[in-house]
């Protein structure tokens, strides 16, 4: 498959926040900020090239050892010890790089998105280049949606037009399905 | 001293009074990804249930042994191993649930409700109540996700409970008139989902406004990781918690 097909799926039509509903908490928690929401998103490109980097040759050792199964526990335990080490490392080596994207990392572990563009990457059957490339552009989605979508809350922030009941949650929700809806748009283009 | 709470209080607050889904505003990406269809969310919500209830008995058995500072990654092997059962059982018994429910079946491993009463009840209480706790949850999280299927599905495809998994498919199917020849699929796809969340939490505001509660924020209070968690945001929170309990005290 041609790269940059994939690249634009995964970015434009199946973004994953905002097509197939992963990542949705640092999404919605994340976002009321510009320099944390961009913060997360480059920590999450980052920890999911890496993940995706450990998981696909892992595996292909389970399939080779008939325990493809374990697929789920395996997967979590690596990512968990993965986001622990980076961080480790990070303190250690790059304290700059670490006090910018430290702070996201634990939260990082329980992302769904992580583990999901794992096993989405198995699923479809991709191989470790493409693996690379798909988690890359999810990461690269991700961005885009939490980039757009801080924007998208600057305005709601204090407006008093909207009413009590909708206040806070709903209408940020509101907000996420209108830029759903406008990313639908994009729908065609693979 | 804490007051002892009553095991039907344990049971039940999780259904309405502490909802998951709609009180605490935990577990968002399942609640949205799967409720395109009534049954859709109840075999999510069946299966997440299945797996709280095993891993709270499992992990409040287990608290005494596992040590803090590593807490957190054995509750998710624990959490992990029942997924993975429950995996088994669904695409052994319910093979076209499995397909359309795809990764979000693996995704229970990292919801936050199930790693959220493993580190907020089930470490501090016995099995008994930890597995009345996760029925109550679990029933809350069920009846959240069915209610939110039947509305998408109802406005988005015009049937409900169209029971596309039990051979027959129209076995408990009701049409709603007039829809199911018009239906606003949108509702059905993802920006209805977003927004039928949204409308579900308002009507749940408006609810707990009339006895004097505030709009709620996405805040560190039921995040399962606030207390690892470096974020200033997350320490602010919890001092707060700390300084309410405090002064409770």
């Amino acid at each position: 498959m041609n790269f940059f097909t994939i690249l634009v799926g995964i970015i434009l039509v199946n973004n994953y926040v905002l097509a197939q509903f992963l990542g949705i908490c640092p999404f919605l928690g994340v976002s009321k900020k510009l320099d944390s929401a961009v913060g997360m998103g480059v920590a999450v490109i980052f920890v999911m090239v890496l993940a995706t980097a450990a998981t696909w040759p892992i595996q292909q050792l389970l399939n080779m050892w008939g325990i493809g199964y374990l697929q789920t526990i395996v997967f979590i335990l690596i990512i968990a010890a993965l986001v622990q080490f980076v961080e480790m490392v990070l303190k250690k080596f790059i304290p700059a790089l670490h006090k910018s994207l430290g702070v996201y990392l634990p939260l990082i572990t329980t992302n769904c998105a992580v583990l999901g563009v794992c096993i989405s990457n198995i699923d479809a059957g991709y191989n470790y280049i493409e693996s690379l490339v798909n988690s890359f552009g999810a990461g690269v989605g991700f961005l885009l949606a939490m980039v757009i979508f801080s924007g998208m809350r600057s305005k709601l922030e204090g407006n008093t037009a909207i009413p009590a009941s909708f206040q806070g949650v709903p209408i940020t929700l509101a907000s996420a399905a209108l830029l759903s809806l406008a990313f639908m748009g994009f729908g065609g283009l693979v | 001293m804490e007051k002892k709470i009553s095991k039907l209080a344990i049971l039940t607050k999780g259904i309405i009074k502490e909802n998951p889904v709609l009180v605490l505003l935990l577990g968002t990406c399942p609640t949205l990804a799967t409720t395109s269809s009534a049954f859709n969310g109840m075999g999510m919500g069946i299966a997440a249930t299945a797996v709280l209830i095993c891993s709270n008995i499992v992990i409040s058995l287990l608290a005494k042994i596992i040590p803090d500072k590593v807490r957190i990654p054995c509750y998710i092997v624990v959490i992990a191993g029942f997924v993975t059962l429950v995996q088994f059982i669904v695409q052994a018994f319910a093979e076209p649930l499995y397909n359309s429910l795809g990764v979000f079946l693996p995704l229970i491993v990292v919801n936050c409700i199930i790693l959220g009463r493993a580190e907020m009840f089930a470490n501090k209480n016995n099995p008994l109540d930890s597995a009345l706790d996760g029925i109550g949850m679990g029933l809350g999280f069920t009846l959240a996700l069915t209610v939110m299927g039947a509305v998408r599905e109802i406005i988005g495809n015009g049937t409900i409970f169209s029971s596309f998994f039990l051979g027959d498919p129209d076995m408990f199917t009701i049409k709603i008139p007039f829809l199911v020849d018009h239906p606003f699929m949108i509702v059905a796809l993802a920006p209805g989902g977003f927004f039928i969340f949204g409308c579900a939490i308002a009507a749940v505001n408006k609810m707990m406004a009339k006895k004097g509660g505030a709009p709620r924020e996405f805040s560190c209070q039921g995040c399962a990781l606030a207390s690892m968690c470096q974020q200033e945001k997350c320490i602010a929170e919890l001092d707060k918690v700390e300084i309410k309990k405090g002064a409770e005290a």
